[in-house]
């Protein structure tokens, strides 16, 4: 299956301790789906065996914060919500990672008024940011990849200068063509 | 453009009630087959008691209560406020809209107690009104005079407006950004 098979039996392998942690963590990383809205629905096919986020080890989803180590915020936040997100976020252990997943849960996307969030990283960390309203399973997929990556490069969220650790902040460009917009639709033949 | 109509004032209902209360200030009107009977504030428990009990009405079922704030419409309406009872009569598929219109007597920027946005709740009517009117209180100040438990149901209990009146800005003032901010540290 794996390297064993290539190797004798007596033989043994070096590498760094962090690294074989890194590994693990990065293959197993468990999310807590925060599903408000339709994002929610594409976070579940995602999980589907149609694009099988366990590929990439990240398909067990934990419904108790204290189980997991990613936080996918699918869709948008209310104001009512927010203490809801803040609490789960602070219950998880570390290391633990935060993806805003489609423009809602980024900017309060298209919900501009006085019961909505205009992003939950005002309040909480973000360290992957995926676009799409919402985003296709493919781009999701992509953001945990890119957290994956976080993972490998150095286990753990940077810290600051005054020790406090920072947001990555990156962002998932779309992985498909973006057309001109308004698309035509043709009905029929 | 489609030619404005008269309102057609032919639902029985209409009769009804007017011959119940004959001393009653009634309106109606109607809009594409939906009559609407527009009633004083202090008459409106006394007249749906009667459409749900009376033999001829029997509107058995409150679909729902819900609020209009009329600020700045573009024709005169009889009051600033409105509260509809939307109720409905299933022996017959009869859907009838009872209305309330409320003027404030203190400014409405607030959360202030308005002694003159007080309409007599129809919860000993219809059990289901508590959480349509806890909404109408929520949204836009209303309150229902001997209600069970009227508190807000959507905002949370601290919420400083009424938000769906029109004078309150769509954005709030501010109560979206005014959080306390969770960082790594200190979670």
């Amino acid at each position: 299956m794996g390297i064993e098979a290539a190797l004798p039996t007596d033989a043994f392998l070096t590498t760094q301790l962090r690294r074989v942690i890194n590994w693990s963590r990065r293959s197993s990383i468990w999310p807590i789906p925060f599903a408000t809205a339709c994002c929610g629905i594409e976070l579940m096919a995602t999980a589907c065996s149609r694009y099988d986020l366990a590929r990439f080890g990240a398909e067990v989803m934990r419904f108790s914060p204290r189980q997991s180590d990613l936080l996918i915020v699918a869709g948008r936040v209310g104001i009512k919500m927010l203490p809801v997100l803040q609490r789960i976020y602070a219950q998880m252990t570390e290391p633990k990672w935060v993806i805003s997943m489609g423009a809602c849960a980024s900017t309060g996307g298209i919900f501009d008024t006085y019961a909505t969030v205009q992003g939950c990283d005002q309040f909480i960390p973000v360290d992957v940011y995926i676009p799409g309203c919402p985003p296709r399973p493919e781009q999701l997929i992509e953001g945990v990849m890119a957290i994956q990556r976080i993972i490998d490069e150095d286990g753990i969220p940077p810290s600051g200068p005054d020790g406090r650790r920072i947001p990555l902040g990156l962002s998932v460009l779309p992985n498909h063509p973006v057309a001109a917009q308004p698309v035509g639709v043709r009905v029929g033949s | 453009m489609a030619t404005p109509t008269s309102p057609k004032l032919d639902h029985p209902t209409f009769a009804a009630v007017k011959a119940a209360f004959p001393s009653a200030k009634l309106r109606a009107t109607e809009f594409r087959g939906q009559s609407t009977l527009i009633v004083e504030p202090g008459d409106a428990h006394a007249i749906l008691a009667f459409l749900r009990d009376d033999a001829k009405t029997r509107y058995t079922f409150l679909s729902d209560v819900t609020g209009v704030d009329y600020l700045n419409y573009p024709t005169p309406m009889p009051g600033r406020f409105a509260v509809i009872y939307n109720l409905i009569a299933f022996d017959r598929d009869d859907r009838f809209f009872v209305k309330v219109f409320l003027d404030p007597s203190i400014p409405t920027n607030g959360t202030d107690e308005d002694p003159a946005l007080y309409v007599d709740s129809v919860c000993d009517l219809w059990p289901g009104a508590e959480w349509t009117e806890r909404e109408v209180f929520d949204m836009y100040g209303i309150r229902f005079r001997n209600h069970p438990d009227l508190r807000r149901i959507l905002t949370w209990e601290a919420y400083p407006a009424h938000p769906l009146r029109k004078d309150y800005p769509l954005r709030g003032r501010g109560e979206r950004e005014s959080y306390k901010v969770v960082d790594r540290s200190t979670s």
